[in-house]
């Protein structure tokens, strides 16, 4: 407590997020450990590690998704809780069934309810902000369209454009890239950069090392505790990816020299 | 044909249940738009179950049988979330014990007082048998039902949709899904008297799966879920006037009917459209 305090005192404002001491446990078994991260404003993070590292526990604990064991999160100072509105959240694709009845534009609009509250309806204004959201990721002419006839790159950017019409300042997203076609993954890069260059903050969880450096100028390598965090260029190396992955991938270490 | 569909409500027993099965038919597809799209079909079968106990006992100390099946409703709902939640039980387990217990309790309550002629009409239904008084009971819970799916509408779409993004913009889903419990509770108490215990839950599954077949707009599954339900109620009555068979099975096999016809026949959807297009998955060899 006193050092999440002290944290809190501390940092200047340019910190994004501050997560302190973050332990999250399955039944009693950890899949994130003593969690430290500082998270600075206006960079555009990957968190990359193998399957099971808790990359998605880690985002979700952050959210308040899920309970956790031990530690503190903070949005430029704030739990939370009292900083909701400065969050949004691109879930996994995988993670709801888009055979539910619903439209394209209602799902976009669902990004908003958290700021209409209990009971008002979603209107006129709100529609507007929804086409706007669609029209970034060139999904406008879709709008009315049944979610269920969407292929995954269509889905994976109808979630971008529900969490860019949230507005705000650090966004989430789970595997943005996972199994979309190459146009959407240019849109999405697209996106990622021009909501950098307006000061937000990104943090997304990838898969892909070979476009990690070019993807990312922050990177977080987790493998249930955080090996490296800090600029990609110091913290990408091939020793940090080793002590990641362990022995189990050994093409890395040539994709790295490659790329490096 | 004009006789035949309308002599019969000339008779008082045979308006009430049009009026009331006309009323109970709509309330319980509501509900049932939402346990379609949320996998809440057996949660919903074991709730009309579960009630039971709560009908019997309100019922030996002359209280309000809604009273006590709506008390019954919500300790199943706390019941399972409380077996479940740690993950120590899974939560389809939860449902299947609390599911057989109560009922069990429920059918060994009745079994020491009552005769079979009272068991077989909350088993079974008779919405030939509903008073006024039940009319006004029903009515009343047509409107909260109503009310609370209008007022919380966006609410139940979300937390239906996408718990997760429900729960980061501040809702909780667990809230609404107990809302949502209560409401059925008291849904199912409706339907249990035009259909019965058994059957209920084909009131809020099948009008709603029907219309999910038709059309991909979750208000549209709503209002025709309810058109379908009204018109299964309706055929069930004037089948069971004139060919003298119990009303709640006929009105079931309406809505069953409808469904299957549905099924193959649906202009998108449908069985034999996918087949004429060669969209039907094949099997795999």
């Amino acid at each position: 407590m006193s050092k999440a305090n002290r944290q809190q005192q501390d940092v200047p404002h340019s910190q994004a997020l501050v997560i302190d001491d973050l332990t999250v446990a399955y039944n009693s078994k950890p899949a994130i450990w003593d969690i430290d991260l500082n998270v600075p404003e206006g960079v555009l993070m990957g968190i990359v590690g193998p399957n099971g590292a808790g990359k998605s526990t880690l985002i979700k604990a952050s959210l308040n998704l899920i309970p956790r064991a031990a530690g503190t999160v903070r949005y430029y100072g704030k739990p939370y809780d009292q900083a909701r509105s400065l969050v949004g959240y691109v879930p996994q694709r995988g993670s709801v069934d888009w055979d539910f009845p619903t439209s394209v534009v209602d799902v976009v609009m669902m990004g908003l309810y958290g700021k209409l509250g209990w009971f008002r309806r979603p209107g006129r204004k709100e529609r507007e902000l929804a086409m706007y959201a669609l029209e970034q990721v060139s999904m406008q002419d879709f709008a009315e369209r049944q979610i269920s006839q969407l292929s995954g790159g269509q889905q994976q950017r109808t979630f971008l454009a529900r969490a860019l019409v949230q507005d705000a300042q650090i966004y989430f997203m789970d595997e943005p890239f996972a199994a979309v076609d190459a146009v959407t993954e240019r849109a999405i890069v697209a996106i990622l950069r021009e909501l950098r260059a307006q000061g937000k903050t990104v943090i997304v969880v990838h898969h892909d090392l070979q476009t990690v450096e070019e993807y990312f100028d922050w990177v977080t390598l987790l493998n249930v505790e955080v090996v490296a965090s800090g600029p990609t260029l110091e913290v990408f190396t091939a020793d940090h990816l080793q002590q990641t992955y362990g022995g189990r991938v050994s093409y890395l270490h040539e994709a790295d020299i490659a790329l490096g | 044909m004009v006789s035949f569909l309308i002599d019969p409500f000339s008779l008082s027993f045979m308006q009430r249940g049009l009026v009331g099965g006309i009323l109970i038919g709509m309330t319980c597809a509501v509900l049932g738009a939402f346990v379609v799209w949320r996998g809440m079909a057996f949660i919903g079968d074991a709730m009309a179950h579960t009630v039971l106990p709560g009908i019997v006992i309100a019922f030996l100390n002359g209280a309000s049988l809604f009273v006590g099946a709506l008390i019954a409703g919500i300790v199943t709902a706390v019941g399972i979330g409380w077996f479940s939640k740690d993950g120590q039980v899974r939560e389809d387990s939860a449902i299947g014990i609390m599911f057989s217990g109560l009922f069990a309790l429920g059918i060994a309550l009745l079994s020491r007082v009552n005769s079979y002629q009272d068991l077989s009409h909350i088993l079974f239904g008779n919405v030939l048998g509903v008073s006024w008084g039940d009319i006004a009971a029903i009515t009343v819970v047509l409107i909260i039902v109503g009310a609370g799916v209008a007022l919380f509408y966006k609410e139940l779409v979300v937390t239906s949709f996408d718990p997760g993004h429900a729960r980061a913009i501040g809702l909780s889903p667990a809230t609404v899904r107990y809302g949502l419990l209560i409401l059925l509770a008291l849904a199912v108490v409706s339907g249990i008297q035009a259909v019965g215990v058994v059957m209920v839950v084909s009131l809020l599954v099948t009008p709603a799966a029907t219309a999910s077949l038709l059309t991909k707009r979750l208000d549209q599954v709503i209002v025709l879920g309810a058109g379908l339900s009204v018109l299964g109620t309706v055929t069930g009555l004037l089948a069971s006037f004139h060919l003298d068979i119990a009303t709640g099975p006929v009105i079931v096999l309406t809505l069953t009917g409808f469904f299957i016809l549905t099924f193959l026949f649906a202009p998108k959807q449908g069985w034999l459209m996918r087949l004429m297009d060669g969209d039907l998955p094949r099997r795999a060899n």
